[in-house]
């Protein structure tokens, strides 16, 4: 008698499993990890003790932990809109870059002493420059079908240099001893801060459009065309869904989703613009997307633990002296794990006992 | 002309790096696999070859542990992507940022250090053709291997059984496994070599062109070679001139950064972004809507011997 391992697709996958296989998924991740750690001379417990004490363990790391969620909610959404519809937006970081060049532009250049004209001006200004940075490469992708995976990584790179080229050169402050950013803004171009902590006004556009994308994919006509052409191109064209048009919409949304989400990061807490002022939210978001099986209100759960990664990260770096690239190590590992475990949502595995008197199949 | 040919000579030692890693990624994507890993892959060739020579005072020894580094990175895409069929483009973004991530943190150690390396080698006569010759033959011999490279891909492609088997396993797996060839075994072993190629682009990067180990060193020219796959249309030989002419960008941006110009650094280090996306646009619009000629035909979808498509 042997074991024999058959594998066959799952016609429906059991809610618990739906569950249990991204928390399995960042428990192997940070297994792996513990690994890696030891193999540097540290001690995985006393590191993952230090980044939980870090990031939960009070007032002011939870509270830390929700400003690291907020990019990572916006941005993540802007990343899951394009990814459902199977657009690879690789560019959240560029259009978040933007965002808050746009937005520093309207305070430089527009600057009202009101909070609220203020605050739209520059929602405004930023959802339009991330919006037109997508929108170029959904643009190219729709119309000449140029690789938009490329574009919006390359475009990633000529927003943070096109910040720096500010921040640097003509607005940068002169008052900076050097530091490459532009002056303290005023405080009608600030977002206010609550609870005694750094949380800021951004936390509750987090919410509101996290719940917002759950309505728009769920309920409307638009959330289902680009759910079908994500799901099969060739039907949403016989449908006759337009996907020239809903390639150029969904890029400028996702764009202007995490255009403004820069300027909240910007307006809500440095209070200037900065060089290299966002440590790869863009790209985080992909992971928190991705491991929320892009659905927006498993988003905001996500993007709360990864924040609470981020935050650990920082405490990594002052208590055990462990720069912040083994946080992205980590966010690697935690990705390889989510689709190396994804494979048990299509298939499922079994194991079965041949018996080597049972009849002969005749094929 | 005489003024030109240090920076076709230099444009030829920038673009090395990017023309290995094209090469890597043609070998790749041919047998229908999409990394796009190159530039986590890059930067830890990087590192392992830099880290590798200067421990062991080897500069060769450093080149071929990258080439390992490389292919045991590119198993995970493979184990990943071939195995269990994830999505072939979240795998190669996790690639980079876990290539990224861990080559930054070993690295730390290393910033400052400089090592030998591999120096330059005249071929003796060919050196001596005009402006070709300086150009071309006055280089390094990790140079002269791409060059063989680049030819011996073409001639692997379009001459040999293997590499027959090669097309078509990233145009139809289905027919390769039919005609009794394992697909998954093909898929395999080009995913793993052509990652170790990608991997020896970047420790060119760090133990010949700069000899010394920077962090984030390779600074995009990863995504720059998955472009350039695109602009070489999946051909060896067209990627040598595609490299060339972004190493030449690269390197006419250095030179007007070091003439001390007027013009500010951030714009001149977006030089070769804006290129990039030009370039594409180019193509793409001159091959028509939807038309990727070229292209392997079952390029980045997952595969199942025991599935209908």
């Amino acid at each position: 008698m042997g074991l024999r391992v058959v594998t066959e697709k799952r016609v429906r996958v059991p809610v618990w499993l739906e569950v249990l296989v991204p928390v399995g998924a960042v428990m192997g991740a940070l297994i792996a990890g513990a690994v890696l750690l030891a193999l540097l001379g540290v001690s995985p417990l006393a590191a993952y003790a230090a980044m939980l004490r870090g990031s939960l363990g009070d007032w002011y790391g939870i509270s830390e932990t929700l400003v690291k969620a907020v990019p990572l909610t916006l941005a993540g959404l802007a990343v899951a809109l394009s990814f459902r519809m199977q657009v690879w937006n690789i560019g959240a970081e560029g259009q978040l870059y933007m965002g808050a060049l746009a937005a520093a532009a309207a305070v430089r250049f527009a600057f009202v002493d009101n909070s609220l004209v203020m605050f739209c001006l520059m929602a405004g200004a930023a959802a339009l420059a991330g919006g037109t940075w997508g929108a170029f490469a959904g643009y190219l992708k729709a119309r000449w079908n140029v690789n938009e995976i490329i574009t919006t990584l390359m475009l990633n790179y000529i927003a943070i240099h096109a910040v720096d080229y500010f921040v640097y050169g003509p607005w940068k402050d002169p008052a900076s001893l050097g530091f490459p950013m532009t002056a303290s803004f005023p405080a009608a171009a600030r977002l206010p801060q609550f609870f005694d902590s750094r949380v800021h006004l951004g936390i509750f556009f987090a919410v509101v459009f996290a719940v917002l994308f759950h309505i728009v994919f769920r309920w409307t006509k638009w959330g289902f065309e680009v759910r079908v052409i994500g799901a099969n191109p060739k039907a949403a064209q016989y449908a006759g869904i337009n996907f020239l048009r809903n390639a150029v919409l969904v890029m400028f949304v996702s764009g202007a989703v995490a255009g403004f989400s820069g300027m909240c990061e910007m307006a809500g807490l440095q209070g200037r613009l900065q060089h290299g002022f966002s440590p790869g939210y863009g790209y985080t978001a992909i992971i928190v997307a991705w491991l929320a099986r892009l659905n927006p209100l498993a988003l905001m759960g996500v993007a709360f633990l990864l924040g609470a990664l981020l935050v650990g990260g920082d405490t990594l770096q002052v208590v055990m002296r462990l720069p912040l690239s083994s946080i992205q190590v980590l966010q690697g590992l935690i990705l390889f794990a989510v689709l190396g475990a994804e494979y048990f949502l299509t298939y499922r595995v079994r194991f079965i006992r041949s018996v080597p008197d049972s009849p002969k199949e005749v094929d | 002309m005489e003024m030109l040919v240090p920076i076709l000579a230099a444009a030829v030692r920038s673009g090395t790096p990017i023309l290995y890693a094209t090469l890597g990624e043609i070998l790749t994507e041919r047998s229908g696999i999409l990394n796009l890993g190159l530039e986590g892959l890059m930067l830890v060739g990087a590192f392992t070859g830099f880290s590798v020579a200067s421990g062991t005072g080897n500069a060769w020894l450093g080149i071929a542990a990258a080439f390992l580094s490389g292919c045991l990175l590119a198993l995970v895409h493979a184990f990943l992507c071939i195995t269990g069929r994830a999505n072939q483009v979240v795998s190669g973004l996790a690639l980079t940022m876990f290539g990224t991530g861990l080559s930054s943190l070993l690295g730390r150690g290393f910033i400052g250090e400089t090592i030998l390396g591999i120096g330059g080698m005249t071929i003796p006569l060919l050196s001596e053709i005009p402006v070709l010759g300086p150009t071309f033959f006055d280089q390094d011999p990790l140079v002269y291997l791409s060059y063989g490279l680049a030819v011996f891909l073409t001639w692997f492609l379009w001459s040999t059984r293997a590499g027959l088997a090669l097309r078509a396993v990233g145009d139809a797996p289905r027919v390769v496994d039919a005609m009794g060839l394992s697909s998954t075994r093909l898929r395999y072993l080009y995913t793993v070599i052509g990652g170790g190629i990608v991997a020896v682009g970047g420790a060119y990067m760090s133990v010949v062109y700069t000899k010394m180990w920077g962090d984030l060193m390779t600074a995009g020219r990863g995504w720059i070679a998955v472009a350039l796959v695109i602009f070489a249309i999946w051909h060896p030989l067209r990627a040598v001139g595609g490299a060339y002419l972004f190493g030449g960008v690269g390197a006419l941006q250095l030179r007007i950064q070091a003439a001390g110009t007027s013009i500010p650094a951030p714009l001149l280090l977006m030089l070769p972004y804006v290129f990039t996306i030009f370039v594409l646009f180019v193509i793409s619009v001159r091959k028509g809507k939807g038309i990727l000629l070229g292209a392997p035909a079952s390029l980045g979808q997952p595969y199942h011997r025991e599935e209908r498509d």
